[in-house]
């Protein structure tokens, strides 16, 4: 097969996916091993593409076209390759732990729950292949659409208004910003197609540049810079998969990928570096991996402490591609790996603590190690990558981005790096000490409980031995990330 | 030979289908008169529209009495985009009509709402096909009067005030038309529209001329519902028949906006007098104002055909915007979102009329959980709310593409953002109708809700699928509306 | 002052107009709107012939020793326009007898009153 079919069928697999498995409702069995085989199939199909992408190859096509200058397009290179590569890797993991977590928590509705997450890992993969800044927003708009019924899951009053915030921001602001960006891009450039080294250097000054960038900063919601960060700690009230793929994985990342990929593609690194006008980014993404972080500190649900920390984490990225040198992005494209490891980890903990023991907030949690030892294992793993402590994943990309800030003198991003890691170990290494050292409450733990069922344990184990071996065997996602600097 | 009369028959035939219809006795009857006499007018219209697209402006001569002195039908690209869209509507919405009217009135009345339909539909064609001023008022007047009369057929008696209303604010519009059309009559000596375009030139800036034109403008918005001359349009569209109101929303105001083309354009030639009188400030301002003021009033209304009602009052403000902008993409984006909006809000109203098909009134309150039991009623609403709020893939999102490019070209940054951010506004009022049906727990009340038939869910579902086709191949459309555009412009 | 006088069918027709728009605005009695709407009509017949009609002039039929005619044309157009003003009229009063049927009242207040009630 030719790398446009493959590129293609891999997007189709997962909506054909979505509609057998609502050809399935009511066959319980049948319906996840479609998920299951769907995942495995698409992972397969997005695998078989990495060598092509290895050796240079760039297949592009362009399938429709709406009005001219509104074309369809996708184009497969690095970034999109490493980001499909984690989104549909992760896919096969979520969804043995989602037959885990949805049949132990007897969730209501699951045949839509994994129909609409077929469909968001369609939409996942459009914004990785995406070659142009409409087919992106087209894929953009799709995931937000598909992930809302997954948000208000639960159906009551919380969840619904959770659901008004997030596709009213999310929407909002991609309609708003986004696409009046990609207007004037088209209009001035007379293109919207990602080239390397940008489309705009020519056409715009540098205070529009600089205004441009802010456009797709602000309008990229899912990127959760702040202030556009506040759907994601509401989102939490969907189920704890949703939260994990979606909220730590594919929505989040679609929003820095975008980001680095309009960075690279449509701006152009070295056009933005010689402009200057971009350097408010490199401040605002810095104050928000701080400011999140902060809140971080304060939140006493596990599950909102990650979702901030998510924010605070996704700002690195976009702090890692404001600096503009190409260590920086390949800082900024592994960490979008290393994160999605470490994070999808950690999540799949706290629903594996809830499974067992009903327990949401960090200040249950003493003791519960002894009890749950993989889960809690699991989860120091993860936290290890967070703060970016070898052996874990997370050290590799932090690395990388400090030696970038070094290289570049730019001591406020040095700082930010510093400051931030000990935050996150401010807020990571108590819940492991709890867990492990402190004993069990007096009154217990309520009832006896042991760890969660195996599907969810094995994929857990599995995400936290894939951050580890991120770190020891770096080489795909480093290859790819230097092809993206241009460094290859 | 017949295809040199088919502007003559696309209007005749359905004006002598109406007495005859009238004669039928049953309901029946009536319907599959009617129904065969509306689906022939898109087979005129299309043949039209590729005889103009191929061959240039076509010049009719009513009865071969030459014109100015005869009644000239002259159609090119603008009035046959708008024919073809008229009569798609009202083919369209046919099959729903029998069974929607069935359960909304008695028999005996069934044959006078066809009869009238009928009536209307001759009316709206033949405002959009002549080329003579007056004979425009002639049929604005039958399409207008058989309109009142659909809309007071409507169930609820509300809609007999609300009709009542709505032949008050006509009857004056329409006459404010007349008198503007009177005084260019005296200025020139002439009502056809061509020939007064050639003839104003010499009187060009005289009292009279802008007078006229003010009388124009005034009587026109008022049948267009431009802000904030659109108070007669909430009840008038709540309270008619579900089919009436489909109709009506996509195609009669439509008509009112190319009359105000043709006269900004062709009449008045583009630029003069409008530029010079600050009217394309005070236009835009009025659409802004009509996208966002009702907009919000759209988000606090409960009654469901009411918040569309609204909602249609601000679609019609970025048809106006596009106008105001004098630009060609700004005249492309407003030509295609006549046709657009008509798809999407002729779904969504067919697709509420199958809601009341077995509810009466709609409510939000009273849609709570029912897209579990109406799946493809709901499914139907999700798409086409998604074109209302533009998102890409479907209709809506083309129009607000050529709006957006026509005000970044002008450079009127806060104009693109505002008409972006005013697609939040349908975001939030659709999301709401969407949140209540999907997603909260049904009204004891309602367990046996059931779809509507399935001609009426076949009609409104040709509509949600053309929401979506005509969003992602706008070969037709947009080329089209652009080469219309173009001939408004005067521009190769 | 002479020119303003010589316009006299231009005043008419303006208070026509005015007279019947401000029944239709302040009346809220329907049938009275319905009045009021039907001399604005008229006041646009006015507008319309007073400048067709040609002081001396006769129809426009070609005889011994008449050399002066009227213009046709506003006449036969205000003839489809009374028609069309008749046929708005009937309507008019037909939903006035519904509504008077539906709410028993035709003041407008009081109709819209027991709207809100229902």
């Amino acid at each position: 097969m030719s790398g446009v079919t493959t590129l293609l069928l891999a997007m189709a697999v997962p909506l054909a996916g979505a509609l057998l498995i609502a050809l399935s409702h009511g066959r319980p069995n049948q319906r996840e091993a479609v998920t299951l085989v769907t995942a495995g199939v698409m992972f397969g199909l997005v695998a078989s593409l990495v060598p092509e992408v290895l050796a240079g190859g760039r297949p592009a096509t362009q399938p429709w076209s709406i009005l001219p200058g509104l074309e369809l397009r996708f184009t497969l290179e690095p970034l999109g390759m490493l980001f499909a590569l984690v989104a549909s890797s992760l896919w096969i993991v979520n969804s043995m732990y989602s037959i885990g977590y949805m049949r132990s928590n007897d969730e209501p509705r699951q045949t839509s729950f994994y129909v609409f997450f077929a469909v968001a890992l369609a939409a996942t993969l459009g914004i990785a292949f995406a070659g142009n800044l409409f087919t992106l927003f087209l894929f953009y708009e799709l995931l937000t659409l598909s992930t809302y019924p997954l948000v208000v899951h639960k159906q009551n009053a919380e969840a619904l208004r959770a659901g008004r915030t997030y596709l009213l921001l999310l929407i909002g602001s991609s309609i708003v910003f986004f696409l009046p960006a990609i207007v004037w891009v088209s209009w001035t450039a007379g293109t919207t197609t990602f080239t390397l080294g940008g489309v705009v250097s020519d056409v715009m000054t540098p205070d529009e540049t600089g205004w441009l960038l802010a456009l797709f900063a602000i309008g990229i919601g899912k990127a959760a810079i702040m202030p556009m960060h506040r759907w994601l700690p509401v989102a939490m009230v969907a189920p704890t998969p949703v939260s994990a793929l979606l909220h730590a994985v594919a929505v989040v990342k679609a929003g820095v990928f975008s980001i680095v990929k309009i960075t690279v593609y449509v701006i152009g690194v070295e056009n933005l570096a010689r402009v200057g006008s971009g350097d408010w980014l490199l401040y605002v993404a810095g104050t928000t991996v701080i400011v999140a972080s902060l809140i971080a500190l304060t939140q006493d649900n596990l599950k909102r402490r990650l979702a901030y920390s998510t924010v605070s984490q996704l700002s690195y990225v976009v702090l890692a591609a404001a600096i503009l040198t190409p260590t920086s992005v390949i800082a900024a494209a592994l960490h979008i790996a290393a994160h999605a490891f470490g994070k999808i980890t950690l999540f799949f903990a706290a629903g594996s603590i809830y499974t067992a023991a009903h327990k949401t907030e960090v200040s249950e949690l003493d003791g519960i190690g002894r009890r749950m030892p993989w889960t809690m294992g699991a989860f120091a793993v993860g936290a290890l990558s967070m703060v970016g402590v070898p052996p874990a994943a997370g050290f590799t990309s932090k690395w990388y981005l400090a030696s970038a800030a070094l290289a570049a003198g730019q001591h406020f991003a040095l700082a930010v790096i510093v400051l931030s890691t000990l935050l996150n170990a401010a807020y990571f290494v108590p819940i492991v000490y709890a867990a492990f050292l402190k004993p069990e409450p007096a009154s217990g733990h309520g009832h006896a409980h042991g760890e969660a069922p195996w599907p969810m344990v094995l994929a857990l184990v599995t995400t936290a031995a894939g951050t580890m071996l991120l770190f020891l065997v770096p080489n795909l996602p480093l290859a790819l990330a230097r092809q993206l600097a241009g460094l290859s | 030979m017949i295809a040199a009369h088919l502007p003559a028959l696309q209007v005749v035939i359905p004006l002598l289908a109406a007495p005859i219809c009238a004669m039928l006795r049953r309901g029946s009857h009536a319907w599959a008169w009617t129904m065969v006499v509306s689906w022939a007018m898109p087979v005129i219209a299309f043949a039209i529209l590729l005889q103009v697209l191929e061959g240039g402006t076509i010049s009719y001569w009513l009865g071969s009495w030459e014109p100015p002195w005869g009644i000239e039908y002259r159609i090119d690209t603008v009035n046959a985009f708008v024919l073809v869209l008229v009569s798609v509507i009202g083919a369209v919405v046919m099959p729903y009509a029998r069974a929607s009217l069935e359960r909304e009135m008695p028999a005996d009345r069934q044959v006078w709402y066809y009869t009238m339909y009928l009536l209307c539909l001759a009316g709206l064609l033949g405002m959009a096909a002549t080329g003579d001023a007056f004979n425009v008022f002639v049929f604005m007047e039958i399409a207008s009067l058989s309109s009142y009369v659909l809309i007071a057929l409507g169930r609820d008696r509300r809609a007999l005030v609300a009709a009542y209303q709505y032949l008050i604010v006509g009857t004056i519009g329409a006459t404010f038309y007349v008198i503007g059309v009177g005084f260019l009559y005296v200025m020139t000596g002439t009502l056809n529209i061509a020939d007064l375009a050639e003839r104003l030139p010499l009187v060009e800036n005289q009292r009279p001329v802008l007078i006229a034109l003010t009388f124009l403008i005034v009587g026109l918005s008022l049948k267009l519902a431009l802000f904030p001359l659109h108070f007669w349009l909430p009840g008038a569209y709540a309270y008619a028949p579900s089919v009436a109101t489909a109709f009506l929303a996509a195609s009669a105001t439509k008509v009112a906006i190319y009359l105000i083309l043709r006269f900004f354009f062709t009449v008045f030639g583009g630029s003069y007098p409008l530029a010079g009188l600050g009217v394309p400030l005070v236009w835009i301002a009025l659409s802004l104002a009509a996208i966002v003021l009702p907009s919000i009033t759209a988000i606090y209304e409960k009654d469901v055909k009411r918040m569309l009602a609204l909602s249609s009052v601000a679609q019609i403000g970025y048809i106006t915007l596009g106008i105001g902008l004098l630009s060609e993409a700004g005249l492309t984006g407003s030509i295609v979102h006549l046709l657009n909006h008509g798809l999407m809000k002729g779904a969504l109203f067919l697709l509420v009329g199958g809601i009341a098909y077995s509810k009466g009134a709609v409510t939000v309150d009273r849609i709570a959980g029912m897209a579990r039991r109406m799946p493809l009623t709901f499914a139907g609403f999700v798409v086409a709310g998604l074109s209302m709020v533009g998102v890409p893939g479907t209709v809506g999102f083309v129009s607000k593409w050529y709006l957006v490019l026509a005000a970044i070209e002008r450079g009127w940054w806060w104009l693109a953002i505002l008409v972006v951010a005013s697609s939040v506004l349908s975001l939030v009022y659709m999301g709401r109708l969407v949140e209540a049906s999907y997603f909260r727990p049904s009204a004891p009340d309602s367990t046996d809700d059931q779809e509507m038939p399935r001609s009426m869910l076949a009609s409104a579902w040709v509509l949600v699928a053309a929401c979506v086709y005509f969003g992602l191949d706008t070969d037709l459309t947009v080329r089209v509306a652009a080469q219309a555009a173009r001939t408004l412009l005067g521009t190769p | 002052m002479v020119d303003a006088i010589a316009h006299f069918s231009n005043w008419a027709t303006v208070i026509l107009m005015v007279i019947g728009l401000y029944v239709v605005l302040a009346r809220g009695n329907l049938i009275k709107k319905l009045v009021g709407l039907s001399i604005f009509q008229t006041s646009v017949y006015l507008h319309y012939i007073g400048p067709g009609k040609i002081v001396g002039g006769t129809a426009p039929i070609i005889a011994e020793g008449f050399t002066v005619y009227s213009n046709p044309l506003p006449h036969v157009l205000i003839l489809t326009a009374i028609v069309v003003g008749v046929a708005t009229l009937a309507l008019g009063l037909a939903l006035v007898v519904l509504i008077h049927e539906a709410y028993g009242t035709i003041e407008e207040d009081e109709v819209l009153g027991r709207e809100d009630d229902s």
